[in-house]
């Protein structure tokens, strides 16, 4: 058994009170979602929380509701939420897609969406999701409610705009028209993190021409979306060719580190592979000649 | 110790067809494993039990300047802390190894692998043991370390073991096997020679459950009891009582339920030297159980072998000669669990299933900074390293030749009328019906259609392979006068005994880690006595309970117990006659057996039963003279060979071209392992070795960086497959007893870890045909895959 350096906790009731608790113990107290991400680092004590605020009982976090034009999903939605949602896959298959593919059953089940994006582990699936999306954070601090847009979220490995006194308490999502995503992933093995991944969001003009396009990269060394690529496709007609030279661009863009997952070459190639791999599929669900 | 308390029923037969002997039936021990009601060394719990933990060195190599260790006891919940000072004194600082090496319990004078054991902190719970480790102060002056074994014995290379006397360089050993010059010739002579460098790199056996132990010295009796997860309780005892000086009859090794060991479980840890100094020192219970951390990153691996490759043949087909030299990193302290005289275990094994006319191999043994053993992980002491060279070259020579190579085996194979077969190396093969098995695994995977399926699909880009790969195990050591670990004779002890009732009790020297013997060894004296298997207790894993023996590991128990065990039980049979006779009031060669009794031959009605025998052996009738009042028996068996299981592997892999990520899409596993005692075990058997090949061939390494850090600390680091990598198994069989054994049987524990392998990376090279890839090493990661489509395969170490 690993045993975490000690700690003091606490199980919030509400927002307000989890908000009070962190201010009550300070920098050095942690929230604590599905715990899939703090406590194997705690375990390895490369974490040491002295105060942990327990929000699992935060039910009001918890939601995946269509208002509008908006998705707006809760912190606390657990992975599993998000991959059984009937909605989600019909409105954002890159969700369904990435959640598919995200660690297993066992970690889906308890990992939150909040977790993840507050985690902002370089390798982490829905960061780049909500990057392509386009998504926009719900922040609560102190001084009450904040939005923050997805490019100014995150600041760079395991950083993000919530700071130690705040909770994430939404995630939303424009639904926009005539759109179609796409997410996919290499992994060594089922479960493990990310060698590589791409996602794609395309949305087509009535002349079918490309509206708006982002192109996310995971693992790759890369904030926010790859505007060079992306660039390529914008106000084109959405063909082969252009795949090829957006993954191209998105291949030269990116800046990925040697490791045990592969080599920088290697890298770069999937992110020219995964890029086309993305569009295309994201442009024929635009299009609607691919279901789901 | 294990007793059964619960004996299932069976519905994988009704009553009526529920076999009395062999046959599948489900097992005695799951019950208590499906309820959670299992009983591991974690699970123990004695009054007044304290906790210890290791503090571990941080760096690969380096001196040990100073250790203070005031603040640690200044802990409220610290007893003791001990460090390798306080062990010299005790004489503990250095514990043999399995391979007539020592290895250091607690570093006294340097730091020799990054997990190395420094300082033993005991507290009165695991927590606060575990806090008290980050109090001790531990001064290091680095050393550069040697992590590469190419460069182990470089002129430069630092010296590792400068503890040991008159050692001046980096090498344990130097070893060689099979006629070099007449090998020689043949390869000077033959038409066609190929040589290809393969590298089988360094695996953990990562059982589910850590290693652990609870060490009880009792101070007024002298006694020691020491549960601890251990594969071979006898000889932990012998060498325990070597090791600390505690006279043999005064140790208890108690091995409970394991939870996994495939070879991680044969060693003896320092943690558990340690929990027993801690228990002396502190005179209570102490239980260490390490994390999963340090079984990655301190026990036992596997394999780290660099093997040049070398295969002759004529121009069609016909497979002349074999040849390796072979780099072997030992890590730190050679631990190996290996017979005496074969330092490079069974390797030598390497001609695999062919008729060869030369064979030659050296193996050289290094030092590394790096962690020491190079026991484990489904071994059969090397077992595994051979079949990989052998089948991985057969499959480069079918290449070069451009032949198919499922052909050119069944053209090299040794045929059923060479057996006893002695191979160019030493070993007399017992039996074997190679292209029946083989043929078998063709027709079941469709052999020819895939062949064509994979034309096909080539015409389009697609990447499909087709793996074959056939193995001939060695496994069942003894014979006892050859085969030894420290001195100890490889052969193992049974006792049986009948009670009044018919119920029995049969006590084994082997120690199960989730193999089934509690189902197994009761269905073999089911068979010799005609006592269901659910009347019959398997008592093992207790040295005050069961007779001496060397324990499980290299697939040896049914290949040694299980031959004990018939015997025993055939012992009890002879016995049960003469009482029988003596009730019958007739002679004993006038009885006939059938299972289960004793009958006048042409008279069926005139019998008594295996109960009623055992009943009046305890009874009051006047017994034969010189039989005791009982029906018990007990043996030790003393192999006369080992034994030879054998298999044919077909395995199906995709590959997307784009990604390099490889999917094993059908394995076909045919296995001979002679007579079968539970079939449904067997399979359970090949399927978890499967699941590991699966591992091996795609995803498992333990990795070090320059500096001798292990990359492989942890399950996000060190992968293991899932059921998402594995495909269904399709398992086949085909049955040549072992003719030496007394019921046939030849072992199958490591058939599969052994077969797979080679099956997968030969099907991925199969599908790399198209981008010229002739061999790629382990582990066949997507990355990896890619880089051999790329035309630069690159060995993992
Ligand atoms: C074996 C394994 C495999 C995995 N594989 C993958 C994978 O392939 N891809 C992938 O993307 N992820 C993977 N993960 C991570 C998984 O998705 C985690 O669940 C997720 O990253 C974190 O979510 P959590 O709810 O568990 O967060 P926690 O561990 O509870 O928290 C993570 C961090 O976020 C903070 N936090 C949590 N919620 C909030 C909030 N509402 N407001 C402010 N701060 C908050 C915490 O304080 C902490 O710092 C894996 C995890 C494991 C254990």
């Amino acid at each position: 058994m690993q045993i975490p350096a000690p700690f003091d906790y606490e199980r919030a009731s509400s927002v307000n009170d989890a908000l009070e608790l962190l201010a009550r113990h300070g920098p050095e107290s942690r929230v604590v979602a599905g715990g899939h991400s703090l406590l194997p680092m705690m375990k390895l004590r490369l974490a040491r929380p002295e105060w942990l605020i327990d929000i699992n009982d935060l039910f009001e976090l918890d939601f995946i509701l269509l208002e509008g034009d908006h998705l707006r999903v809760g912190a606390l939605t657990r992975h599993t939420a998000l991959l059984e949602s009937a909605e989600v896959a019909r409105l954002f298959p890159i969700i369904s897609d990435a959640e598919a593919v995200i660690a297993d059953p066992v970690v889906r089940n308890r990992g939150t969406i909040g977790g993840s994006l507050c985690q902002a582990d370089p390798a982490e699936d829905l960061s780049t999701v909500c990057d392509v999306l386009r998504a926009v954070a719900v922040v609560r601090g102190p001084g009450g409610e904040r939005l923050v847009d997805m490019k100014d979220f995150h600041r760079g490995p395991y950083e993000t705009a919530v700071a130690p006194d705040e909770l994430l308490c939404e995630v939303r999502f424009a639904v926009r028209p005539n759109s179609g995503s796409a997410y996919e992933k290499v992994e060594r093995r089922v479960g493990d993190w990310a060698v590589a991944a791409a996602g794609a969001a395309i949305s087509l003009a009535d002349d079918g021409s490309v509206d708006a396009a982002a192109i996310g990269l995971t693992a790759l060394g890369l904030d926010g979306t790859v505007a060079e690529a992306e660039g390529v496709l914008l106000g084109q007609q959405p063909r082969e060719e252009l795949f090829v030279e957006a993954g191209r661009v998105a291949a030269s863009a990116c800046d990925p580190i040697a490791d045990q997952r592969g080599g920088i070459d290697y890298k770069r190639h999937l992110a020219d592979e995964l890029t086309r791999r993305v569009l295309r599929l994201a442009c024929a669900r635009a299009a609607g000649t691919q279901e789901g | 110790m294990t007793v059964i308390h619960d004996r299932p029923g069976n519905p994988a037969a009704g009553d009526a067809d529920r076999p009395i002997g062999y046959g599948r039936i489900q097992r005695k021990e799951d019950p208590r494993f499906v309820r959670g009601q299992g009983h591991y060394i974690d699970d123990m719990v004695l009054p007044g039990m304290l906790h210890g933990a290791i503090l571990r060195a941080p760096v690969a190599h380096a001196r040990l300047v100073s250790i203070d260790t005031t603040n640690a006891l200044a802990h409220p919940k610290v007893l003791a802390v001990i460090t390798g000072k306080d062990l010299l004194a005790l004489k503990l600082a250095w514990a043999p190894t399995l391979s007539a090496d020592v290895q250091a319990v607690l570093v006294t004078d340097k730091v020799r692998f990054q997990g190395q054991e420094v300082a033993f902190v005991v507290a009165e719970d695991r927590y606060a043991a575990r806090d008290a480790l980050e109090l001790i102060d531990v001064e290091y002056d680095l050393l550069p370390p040697v992590i590469d074994a190419r460069k182990a014995l470089d002129p430069d290379a630092p010296l590792i073991r400068d503890d040991l006397e008159g050692r001046t360089d980096n090498r344990i050993f130097d070893w060689e096997i099979g006629d070099e010059a007449e090998t020689e010739a043949i390869f000077a002579a033959a038409d066609v020679v190929v040589a290809q460098e393969v590298v089988y790199p360094r695996v953990h056996p990562a059982p589910m459950e850590t290693c652990g132990a609870v060490a009880d010295f009792d101070a007024v009796s002298g006694k020691l009891t020491l549960y601890e997860t251990t594969q071979a309780p006898h000889a932990h005892r012998t060498l325990f009582a070597i090791v600390a000086g505690i006279p043999e009859h005064k140790i208890r090794i108690v091995s409970p339920d394991i939870g996994g060991g495939f070879g991680n479980k044969v060693g003896i840890y320092p943690g558990y030297i340690l929990a027993v100094v801690g228990s002396i020192v502190t005179g209570k219970p102490v239980k260490w159980v390490e994390d999963r951390s340090e079984n990655l990153m301190s026990t036992s691996f596997a394999r780290d072998y660099i093997m040049q490759g070398e295969i002759a043949a004529t121009k069609d087909g016909k497979i002349l000669a074999l040849r390796t030299s072979v780099l072997a990193d030992h890590g730190a302290f050679n631990a190996t669990a290996q017979p005496t005289k074969n330092p490079a275990g069974f390797f030598s094994i390497f001609t695999g299933s062919y008729d060869l006319k030369a064979a030659f191999c050296k193996v050289r043994g290094v030092y590394t900074n790096k962690a020491p053993g190079g026991v484990a992980y489904a071994c059969s002491f090397r077992v595994t390293e051979a079949v990989y060279l052998v089948e991985r070259m057969v499959d480069i020579l079918a290449r070069k030749l451009d032949m198919d190579p499922a052909e050119l085996r069944l053209k090299n194979f040794i045929k059923p009328e060479q057996f006893p077969y002695a191979n160019k190396t030493g070993w007399v093969y017992d039996s074997g019906s190679y292209e029946e098995a083989m043929r078998l695994s063709m027709k079941m995977a469709g052999y020819e259609e895939l062949r064509r399926e994979q034309a096909e699909k080539r015409e389009r880009g697609e990447l499909m392979g087709i793996g074959v790969a056939f193995f001939t195990e060695v496994v069942g050591a003894g014979p006892r006068k050859h085969f030894d670990i420290v001195g100890l004779g490889m052969a193992d002890g049974a006792e049986l005994r009948v009670h009044p009732t018919g119920k029995a009790v049969v006590r084994l020297s082997v120690q199960s880690q989730g193999q089934g013997h509690e189902t197994t060894f009761a269905q073999i004296v089911a068979e010799e006595l005609g006592i269901p298997p659910e009347n019959i207790d398997v008592v093992h894993g207790d040295t005050d309970q069961t007779p001496f023996g060397l324990g499980t590991y290299g697939s040896r128990s049914t290949p040694v117990s299980g031959g004990a065990v018939a015997l025993v039980a055939r012992k009890v049979r002879e016995k049960a006659k003469l009482i029988a006779a003596a009730m019958l009031e007739t002679r004993p060669e006038d009885l006939e057996w059938e299972k289960g009794r004793w009958f006048v031959k042409g008279d069926p009605g005139a019998g008594k039963t295996i109960e009623e025998i055992a009943m009046a052996a305890h009874g009051t009738m006047t017994l034969p003279e010189g039989i005791d009042g009982n029906l018990d028996a007990e043996v030790t068996y003393d192999p006369p060979n080992l034994t030879f299981p054998f298999g044919a592997y077909i395995c199906v892999v995709d590959i997307d071209p784009g990604t390099g990520h490889v999917k094993v899409r059908r394995f076909i596993a045919v296995d001979d392992c002679g007579t079968r005692i539970n079939p449904m075990i067997i399979e359970g058997q090949v399927h978890g070795g499967l699941t590991d090949g699966v591992g091996m061939a795609l995803m498992e390494i333990i990795e070090f960086d320059e500096a001798g850090n292990c990359l492989g600390g942890s399950f996000m680091d060190y992968l293991i497959p899932t059921a998402m990598e594995v495909p269904d198994w399709e398992t086949g069989f085909t049955v040549t007893p072992s003719p030496h054994h007394p019921i046939g049987a030849k072992g199958i524990g490591e058939s599969a870890t052994v077969g797979s392998p080679p099956a997968i990376v030969n099907a991925i090279v199969d599908a790399l045909a198209p981008y010229g890839v002739v061999h790629m090493d382990m582990p066949c990661t997507p990355a990896r895959v890619w880089e051999a489509m790329q035309g630069r395969p690159r060995p993992p170490i």
